[in-house]
């Protein structure tokens, strides 16, 4: 499927572009910039990206696939992102994994039918005084127990929350 | 002792100035780049991200003469675990950071300066661009600083998700647009460092303490703390105990202070097993270690351990320490950048034995070899992640070999939640 950027986004990376010296350094932000669009980066987005900049499909490919924040396949309208590294694990971050994979019916990495939840698990999140800690989308929810764990799924579920443009 | 960084209603232009700030820009600006060098030097402030490297002298490495232009980045991609007071800098005092990079990039004769920031602080980069359109509102950020001559642009840049970015030739790579990967050095950042130019990388913490510095004095700043480990410090705490967060002490406090005086005490009920003093990547402290220890670069080293970012993970006697080992040990798995044969293997194999070990299906054997295979990555790859790696499994396995012994013998934790109740 052809993908087209915008001249929206053209205009935007133009001026990401200019504030380096070596315009290739803005790579990362446009990725970021494009990733907004469809929650994911398509192989198609990558190719067009990569040829209006000018540079080889492979740099690009090689960058989306190293960095994790780069989603390599759809993610729901909510990306749920429990630390499980050493502080949020002693404080229980096992066990909302474990909530949510029973109330979601996923396992990591998965997405529910409806679209509405990815579950995974992610490395330290640099909050770790207020752990067990998740991110959504790019919010973080810190201090968790089952309660507010339960009471931000329903909140989701509702709507209540902002989640990713689709 | 008044704080130096955490400070309360300094987090908006108004207060910041309220407070005195942009005053030792002002005063910088005034000064020659040689003489603030010698001030940061005189200050005896250290690299505050984990390697504790003198900063004044850092600064002074860069060439004095020679074309081109220089760089001033700043190392925002706190990600080492346990780590969460840059954070707090940025959310409680941004324009400090600001500041002591306008200071640093006319020290080191840098007109551009870049905050590298971790892509999950998604809220704290947002701040960061806001407090630098205030301060570029005012003339501090932009063309002739203060009528000074002297121009100096900012920018913010968010990383995408990779713990090795913190090392900062890895950070200068990703900066630059590619993957993360560290650079054989020399040549140092120094040298060669941004875009091939001269460049000084420094810590959030390290920068946001360079205004105090230039205005109280060198010598101000380096009675605070010890002779050897001057100033406050960061202290992030985690785990089980009653007040978590981040607390400026003096360096050389005593832990034992920072635990019960600030931190309140470890919870109800809980008793102390092991301290992880500088973040995940340092040697583990028993707590008898730790009760005896201060807090500063030369105590912790002596104790066999480091100072590191300053996290101080407190860890009670109801954890078991080869999980713990294994939930580190994925991480530096999935961290490592792969370049270099011996950690990108050994934290794998490092992984696996221990899952091996946790999960029942280990042997006596298997504690050796993971000690073997630690000893085979130390030193021996571009940069310290998988001295990182190895510290904790050497630690974890010597102060605690006991726990590794049952679990080699059968004698399991229960295991984890599996999802069904």
């Amino acid at each position: 499927m052809a993908f087209t950027l915008t001249n929206e986004f053209k205009a935007k990376a133009d001026k990401l572009r200019a504030g380096y010296p070596r315009p290739d350094a803005a790579l990362i932000p446009l990725l970021q910039e494009l990733q907004k669009d469809r929650g994911f980066m398509a192989e198609e987005a990558m190719d067009a990206l990569a040829a209006y900049l000018g540079l080889p499909y492979a740099r690009v490919k090689a960058v989306v696939t190293f960095y994790t924040m780069f989603n390599r396949a759809p993610v729901g309208k909510y990306h749920l992102q429990v630390c499980r590294n050493i502080s949020c694990h002693m404080a229980g971050a096992p066990g909302l994994l474990a909530r949510l994979r029973e109330k979601l019916a996923i396992e990591e990495g998965e997405t529910t039918k409806d679209g509405l939840f990815t579950l995974s698990s992610v490395e330290c999140l640099g909050a770790c005084g207020a752990a067990p800690v998740m991110q959504v989308n790019e919010d973080y929810f810190e201090k968790l127990d089952e309660k507010k764990l339960d009471d931000l799924l329903e909140d989701m579920r509702h709507g209540r929350l902002r989640g990713m443009a689709r | 002792m008044e704080n130096i960084l955490l400070k309360d209603k300094v987090a908006g232009l108004d207060g910041y100035f309220a407070a005195g700030g942009y005053k030792p820009l002002k005063k910088a600006l005034g000064m020659t780049p040689a003489d603030l060098i010698e001030e940061v030097k005189k200050s005896g402030l250290r690299g505050r991200g984990g390697a504790g490297f003198p900063t004044g002298l850092k600064w002074s490495f860069i060439p004095k003469d020679g074309q081109g232009p220089r760089y001033i980045v700043c190392n925002a991609d706190e990600g080492e675990p346990g780590t969460f007071k840059d954070r707090e800098v940025i959310l409680k005092n941004p324009h400090a950071l600001i500041e002591g990079m306008a200071i640093a990039g006319y020290a080191i004769g840098a007109s551009r300066g870049y905050i590298y920031i971790r892509g999950e602080f998604a809220a704290e980069a947002r701040l960061l661009e806001e407090a630098i359109a205030d301060a570029r509102g005012r003339g501090l950020i932009g063309a002739n600083l203060l009528g000074s001559g002297f121009d100096f642009e900012l920018s913010v840049h968010r990383g995408a998700g990779a713990y090795i970015c913190g090392e900062e030739t890895a950070l200068l790579e990703s900066l630059e647009g590619f993957k993360g990967q560290p650079r054989l050095k020399p040549p140092f950042p120094a040298v060669k460092g941004l875009f091939a130019s001269p460049t000084v990388i420094n810590n959030v913490e390290t920068l946001a303490a360079v205004p105090t510095i230039i205005e109280k004095g060198g010598a101000w700043y380096a009675a605070i703390g010890t002779p050897k480990s001057a100033g406050t410090k960061l202290f992030c705490v985690s785990g089980p105990v009653n007040k978590p967060g981040v607390y400026e002490l003096p360096l050389g406090v005593a832990f034992r202070e920072l635990l019960e005086k600030h931190c309140g005490g470890l919870k109800e009920g809980k008793k102390l097993k092991a301290v992880i003093p500088g973040g995940s990547s340092v040697p583990v402290l028993t707590a008898a270690e730790a009760m005896a220890v201060a807090l500063d670069y030369e105590a912790l080293a002596a104790a066999g351990s480091m100072l590191g970012s300053g996290a101080v993970i407190i860890i009670d006697e109801t954890q078991c320490m080869v999980k713990l080992l294994q939930v580190l040990a994925r991480f530096y798995h999935h961290e490592s950048c792969g370049q270099c044969t011996p950690c990108r293997e050994g934290c794998g194999w490092i992984e696996k034995i221990l899952d091996r070990l946790e999960e029942g299906r280990g042997s006596a054997a298997d504690i050796d070899l993971l000690c073997s295979v630690a000893d085979g990555m130390k030193g021996r790859t571009i940069c310290p992640l998988a001295d990182a790696m190895a510290m904790p499994v050497l630690s974890f396995v010597k102060k605690f070999r006991a726990e590794f012994e049952a679990h080699a013998a059968g004698r399991c934790c229960p295991p984890e939640p599996a999802g069904k109740h």
